[in-house]
């Protein structure tokens, strides 16, 4: 066994973070600092997207053959973690690590060749249309429904917590196209241009003060039928196949570490009175910090493991609800770290083009606001609750 | 970066739970309970001729020149056993203290022993003032014209009663007075003004308390030239807690897997206790902390013989977590076993008292948090 990297890992490391050196602007990793919210906004990600892109980078883990780099999970893994610690933007994972494997995976050879190119390059850009106002952890109950016309399907219905709907131009959604016996059956995957007349998209606010998610409305919005993926009434399964993907992504301790340390920058700064003389601050950085080594440590036994080909199991579930409770740690932390600070609140967006003197210190803008929409981790993707149902029936049994 | 076992670690784990699974069931942990020596001599016999004592030990001194992991995997397969010989109070403690510290002939003469089976070690370490400060050390040892007179108390030493070579720190004290240094002294068993007290350890096994009346003892009996010894304990009992992590996590998954196992057969309200959510979501609780205590156990192990600073951070973040764990775990599996889980009758308490002997041993979650806090001071998490 060996923590360490080899000598090829440790060259592509230096590419990577060569990489990354020479084409993250100032510009973008202050953004980026300062966003609040799950996803950066479409001006900075894709610029970003775009850089990886020219590089070849553009979506790690696809296939060759769709433009993927070919990378082993260990190159993966080095990948995504010089991008935490640099802080590049968040690229839409909705585009590259959602609906593209399942196009990649289910799709026909001219949705692949439509589709794939688009996101690599970022001239598509993705929202999910999966939750409803009725159907949230018991997703497969979704109405949403689509009824065939001709070489059309005419969709009614809603769905919400749609991130980005209002940047997107294309949404994948699951839509009901029949009732089955079960109600996983007669669920289908269509892929809607959002500019497609009957659709309007009303904002929602988060309590953070951000406009992340809205609601889409379909008013017989027509899509054609040659938009669907895969079969009719088998999108249940692609849609399911995606959520791993969503949950096991698997490579999020860095990201968690960046986050502990702009917390304990702050803690060990005299803008915060030196919150860390306070053995209790001090204790929970550590209890934080030691939560983090596990996770990163579960990371990288799943990476083994996926390195000689074995299957890791039910551990993106596990993976899914530590890193969501740690990032909660995180940023509850922050909140308790920031003293006075954290009553102050700035309601302008972006935080990283301000046009007036904010009341706090630009370094602590980011943390009330995190904090509060944080709690969104252990709902969205699965609440926590359905990740322990999960590990009780893959992994135990019951 | 490659954290699958090859194939001579698995070998090992598969031997050593075999060997577990075969010789460890509840009537002898009840026989051992209830044994003045506490453990096994045939069982220690066999230890030795499966090769698990030389494990650890370089090859040129009649050892294998395995590391943390694979002491790691024994110890694992350990706790799933409660096993209750002297393993890491001779071997991961007493050998590495003398390999580390020892001269050559010091090092000739005790680790072939050790390795063979035919000499049990201890470490008298721990004194009650000094709570789980490993620098606070009140016992003295002056020198002598024939050598050293050693006088304090020791608590808590694992398995002294059962060891041919104690092992004793002491301030040294020089013609001059206080050295500043702390020596590691061995006193052979049976030495004259040492007095051995012990008493069945908590979770299985044995521990003593030592008292040192002027203990006269040759020159030689200093391990090594005299430097001080506390970086070494320090690393000694940093890799001593990663064996224990990893014992921690072989009883925490015989609990998991004993609990499981009871909530799918146990029915009240006509149904099985797993059928309840409340029920499902605790297990799943304690299945994802199994598995964080697994992944902090291994990166322990894998940082022993890191920079001082990484190591003991490693050290103390894994005990830490682990025993909070532990304590979940434990507390738990006795809960959801309702009023069977608190009675002698079931398996479950020598399992949770074992873990609680763990939170124990070398300090406690709320000293390692601390000391990791401590360690980390000023230094942003890298």
């Amino acid at each position: 066994m060996d923590l360490s990297f080899n000598t090829e890992e440790r060259a592509f490391q230096d590419e990577v973070r060569g990489f990354i050196a020479k084409n993250l602007t100032e510009e973008m990793k202050r953004a980026t600092a300062l966003t609040p919210s799950v996803f950066s906004d479409p001006d900075i990600g894709m610029a970003w997207q775009r850089t990886l892109h020219k590089q070849g980078w553009g979506a790690p883990g696809w296939p060759v053959e769709h433009g993927g780099p070919d990378w082993t999970p260990a190159q993966r893994w080095i990948f995504e973690t010089e991008s935490a610690r640099a802080g590049v933007p968040n690229v839409n994972v909705m585009g590259v690590k959602m609906v593209g494997p399942v196009i990649i995976g289910f799709g026909s050879p001219e949705q692949k060749n439509f589709y794939l190119p688009r996101i690599l390059s970022g001239e598509d850009y993705w929202c999910q249309g999966y939750s409803e106002p009725g159907s949230g952890s018991d997703l497969s109950s979704l109405k949403t429904r689509a009824v065939r016309d001709g070489d059309d399907y005419i969709i009614n219905g809603t769905k919400i917590w749609t991130t980005h709907a209002h940047h997107a131009n294309r949404m994948f959604a699951l839509v009901r196209t029949s009732d089955g016996p079960r109600q996983q059956d007669g669920i289908s995957f269509v892929l809607i241009d959002m500019n497609a007349p009957g659709i309007t998209t009303r904002p929602i606010l988060t309590i953070g003060g951000d406009h992340e998610v809205n609601q889409v409305f379909f008013d017989d919005v027509r899509v054609p039928v040659a938009n669907r993926v895969g079969e009719e009434g088998k999108g249940w399964t692609y849609g399911k196949y995606l959520l791993e993907f969503e949950r096991g992504s698997g490579i999020a301790s860095a990201k968690l570490r960046e986050g502990l340390k702009a917390i304990a920058e702050l803690a060990e700064s005299d803008l915060t009175g030196r919150a860390i003389d306070s053995p209790d601050i001090a204790t929970r950085i550590s209890e934080v910090e030691v939560d983090i080594d596990a996770l990163e440590m579960t990371e990288l036994r799943v990476l083994s493991a996926l390195q000689t080909g074995q299957n890791p199991g039910a551990v993106s579930s596990i993976l899914k609800l530590r890193n969501s409770e740690i990032r909660q740690a995180v940023t509850r932390l922050g909140a308790d770290v920031i003293g006075h600070d954290a009553l102050a609140v700035e309601p302008m967006r972006p935080l990283y083009r301000l046009n007036h003197e904010p009341a706090m210190p630009e370094e602590m803008l980011t943390v009330v606001p995190e904090y509060l929409n944080g709690r969104a981790y252990t709902i969205f993707g699965g609440t926590s609750e359905i990740q322990r149902d999960i590990i009780a029936k893959m992994m135990l049994g019951i | 970066m490659d954290l699958n076992l090859s194939d001579e670690q698995r070998l090992l784990r598969e031997s050593a739970e075999r060997f577990v699974a075969g010789s460890y069931d509840a009537d002898h942990r009840r026989k051992m309970a209830n044994d003045p020596l506490g453990f096994s001599p045939a069982v220690w016999k066999q230890f030795a001729e499966l090769g698990w004592l030389a494990l650890p030990i370089a090859e040129e001194f009649g050892g294998l020149g395995g590391g943390a992991v694979e002491i790691g995997i024994l110890t694992e397969a350990f706790g799933r056993g409660l096993v209750s010989e002297p393993y890491i109070a001779t071997v991961v403690l007493g050998a590495a203290l003398v390999e580390r510290c020892g001269g050559t002939v010091q090092k000739q003469a005790i680790l072939p022993k050790v390795a063979d089976g035919s000499l049990k070690l201890a470490f008298a370490h721990s004194e009650r003032a000094a709570r789980f400060d490993l620098a606070k050390v009140a016992t003295i040892a002056n020198k002598t014209a024939q050598g050293w007179r050693l006088s304090g108390s020791k608590v808590a030493v694992l398995d002294g009663h059962a060891a041919g070579e104690i092992i004793v720190s002491a301030h040294i004290h020089d013609y001059q007075g206080p050295s500043g240094r702390i020596g590691l002294f061995l006193v052979p068993a049976k030495t004259p003004s040492v007095a051995v007290s012990d008493y069945e350890r908590l979770g299985g096994g044995r521990a003593c308390n030592i008292e040192l009346s002027d203990v006269q003892l040759p020159q030689a009996a200093l391990l090594g030239d005299g430097h001080d010894a506390l970086p070494a304990i320090e690393w000694a009992v940093d890799r001593a807690m990663a064996a224990l992590d990893a014992e921690a996590v072989g009883i925490m998954q015989v609990l998991l897997e004993t609990t499981l196992e009871y909530t799918k057969i146990r029915k009240q309200f006509g149904r099985p206790l797993s059928a309840n959510q409340v029920i499902r979501h605790r297990l799943a609780d304690m299945a994802v902390q199994v598995d964080e205590s697994r992944s902090m156990a291994l990166r322990a192990a894998l940082k022993v013989d890191a920079n001082p600073v990484e190591r003991a951070r490693a050290a103390s973040g894994a005990k830490a977590k682990i025993g909070r764990c532990a304590r979940f775990i434990g507390e738990q599996s006795i809960q959801l076993h309702g009023g069977m889980g608190v009675t002698e009758e079931l398996e479950v308490g020598a399992y949770f008292k074992r873990l609680v002997a763990f939170d124990t041993l070398f300090g406690g979650s709320a000293h390692h948090y601390g000391r990791h806090a401590q360690l980390g001071r000023n230094v942003v998490p890298a």
